[in-house]
């Protein structure tokens, strides 16, 4: 009877969940159909009918044998082996007991004392046990709880990796947009530029042809001039030879050779002033060529005065070339040096000539007196070439000149500059040529900028 | 009588003296050249009374410009006539230099002819 009792007991924690562990729907239908039996075992061993009480009994004890057959044999149920271990004693003790009833009751009844005492330790064994299994269930089932809390982690990490790729990938993707972006800033603005140094050449050939109109007309009237006063002067000299005046004849002879001289030479002057507008305008070939910088210095700062004078009758100014005679040719990118220093003469024109209309406005006694000067000044030095560009402006405050050869920077008025002459002339002597522009100052006296260029 | 030329470019000297080179080896003309204002008034005020009576000058110069120059000499040396010669014959540089009392006005390229008619008045003056 016991043995149904515990088959019952034994069958229903089967199929419960122990922590987090189930069992599967088939055990579990075959646990309830166990339980069935075994309270139907129960009833029937417990209505004392002869034969058929014992062969509940008897079913009783294989039911209970097949429980702990199934759970100590399969995987599944291994779980519950603690609790099978814990009763084993009290079935194998009933199993004894009633083993015993059956086959002889007298017997039974003189060990009865035995068989309860046995039953009694059996049974505080289970309580044990069962103290025991449970414990180590809940150390098993903290266990259990940890790794599902590890692999709960690992999923949050996993998912938090897969938003963080994500993202990556999206900015990956944000930034490449913003790198094509700024790439194609820089190409527009790299076209903007050459499209700028290309309207400062244009501004600044347009500041030329003023200055080159009168630099070549000069020369020209000489050729014309000359040319003509040589044709009188061969007529007076047939005269004279008529007249028997050969020392007379020789002077004029003289005069003519002398002119045919000054016409080459004018004719030559005003080649190389066409010749010069036209390199100036002329897209760069970056080609150096050994250049007289003397010649180049004159030919602008006579250009740049006579340019400015065509442009404002008003303008008056003196300049002075101090060439050194000892210069050595250098090599240099003809048009851009010239571009530089039509800038570099121009800035300092326009710097002395508002000198002047400061004192005029500010009723200066001296502002009559005052004649705004551009002195260029060339000079060999060791294993380089200098050329300054001095002007007796109002010069330029130390808190400007750093930033004079940024690009855009001006003090002009709107539309009288583009602001670019001064960067573009750095680029060109430091880049260009790898030399060297500064600039000194004095407020109120004079600013020069000093070129440096390598010999070699 | 004696004339001055002034101009910055020195081929002028020479151009002058064969142009008029008959009026100089015939003693009518004496010429004085200036490549500057400075030089100019230099000149002028090395004799006194000045032995110019007649001055040509380039407008467009370095340093003090012709009409600069027109101005001085009619400052220092009322009597001394003074016309000009500029290659930017505009309106401007014109009514400037016949407002400061210029007797005449030439643009470049010098028409040597009406040039020379000029200095054939003076020498008929001088000579009368
Ligand atoms: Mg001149």
């Amino acid at each position: 009877m016991e043995l149904s009792i515990i088959s019952l007991i034994l069958l229903y924690y089967l199929k419960r969940p122990m922590g987090l562990i189930t069992v599967s729907p088939e055990w579990k239908r075959l646990f309830n159909s166990g339980m069935v039996l075994a309270g139907v075992l129960l009833i029937l061993a417990s209505v004392k009918i002869p034969l058929i009480s014992h062969l509940a009994t008897i079913i009783s004890f294989l039911v209970a044998a097949l429980i702990v057959y199934l759970v100590l044999k399969n995987e599944e149920l291994h779980h519950r082996k603690g609790m099978i271990y814990a009763w084993l004693p009290i079935i194998v003790i009933n199993f004894l007991g009633e083993l015993t009833l059956l086959i002889s009751p007298d017997f039974y009844d003189s060990w009865e004392n035995y068989f309860n005492i046995t039953e009694f330790f059996a049974f505080m064994w289970a309580i044990v046990m069962w103290i025991n299994n449970t414990k180590q269930r809940k150390a098993l089932e903290a266990e259990k709880l940890k790794a599902l809390q590890r692999e709960e982690k690992y999923k949050i990490t996993e998912s938090i990796k897969e938003q963080l790729e994500k993202q990556v990938i999206e900015r990956t993707a944000e930034l490449t947009a913003q790198k094509n972006d700024l790439e194609k800033a820089l190409h527009d603005l790299k076209a903007t530029q050459d499209q700028l140094v290309h309207a400062e050449k244009m501004a600044s050939l347009g500041e030329l042809t003023a200055g080159i109109a009168h630099e070549i007309q000069n020369p020209l009237n000489f050729v014309n001039n000359f040319s003509e006063v040589s044709n009188e002067l061969l007529a007076e000299l047939k005269e004279e030879l008529e007249k028997g005046n050969t020392a007379e004849a020789l002077e004029i002879a003289v005069d003519v050779s002398s002119n045919l001289e000054k016409i080459s030479h004018h004719g030559k002057r005003a080649e190389s002033i066409v010749k010069g507008m036209l390199q100036h305008s002329r897209t760069n070939t970056g080609e150096k060529v050994e250049t007289d910088l003397n010649q180049l210095a004159d030919e602008y700062l006579r250009l740049s005065y006579h340019g400015l004078r065509a442009k404002d009758k008003s303008f008056t100014a003196d300049f002075k070339l101090h060439a050194d005679p000892n210069l050595p040719k250098i090599p240099v990118i003809h048009q851009d040096i010239g571009r530089v220093l039509l800038n570099l003469i121009n800035n300092g024109f326009y710097a002395a000539a508002e000198k002047k209309n400061q004192l005029k406005e500010a009723k200066d006694p001296l502002a009559e007196s005052f004649i705004p000067k551009v002195t260029v000044e060339t000079k060999a030095l060791k294993n380089s070439v200098e050329i300054s560009i001095e002007d007796n402006g109002p010069g330029i405050p130390a808190e400007i000149q750093s930033k004079i050869f940024q690009p855009f920077f001006t003090t002009k008025p709107t539309g009288k500059g583009t602001g670019l002459g001064l960067s573009m002339s750095y680029e060109i002597i430091t880049k260009g040529h790898g030399g060297k522009l500064s600039v000194s100052s004095k407020p109120g006296l004079f600013t020069k900028f000093i070129i440096t260029i390598p010999q070699v | 009588m004696k004339i001055l030329i002034v101009d910055d470019e020195r081929d002028v000297e020479d151009l002058f003296r064969q142009k008029f080179r008959k009026e100089v080896r015939s003693g009518d003309l004496e010429l004085a050249f200036a490549f500057s204002g400075d030089e100019a008034l230099k000149i002028l005020s090395a004799d006194n009374p000045p032995k110019v009576v007649y001055v040509f000058s380039d407008i467009n110069m370095p340093g003090m410009t012709g009409l600069e120059l027109l101005d001085k000499i009619k400052e220092r040396f009322p009597h001394i006539q003074v016309s000009m010669i500029s290659a930017y014959g505009d309106q401007e540089n014109f009514k400037k230099a016949m407002d400061s009392g210029a007797k005449e006005f030439f643009t470049k390229p010098i028409d040597f002819i009406s040039l020379k008619k000029e200095i054939g008045k003076l020498i008929d003056k001088h000579n009368s």
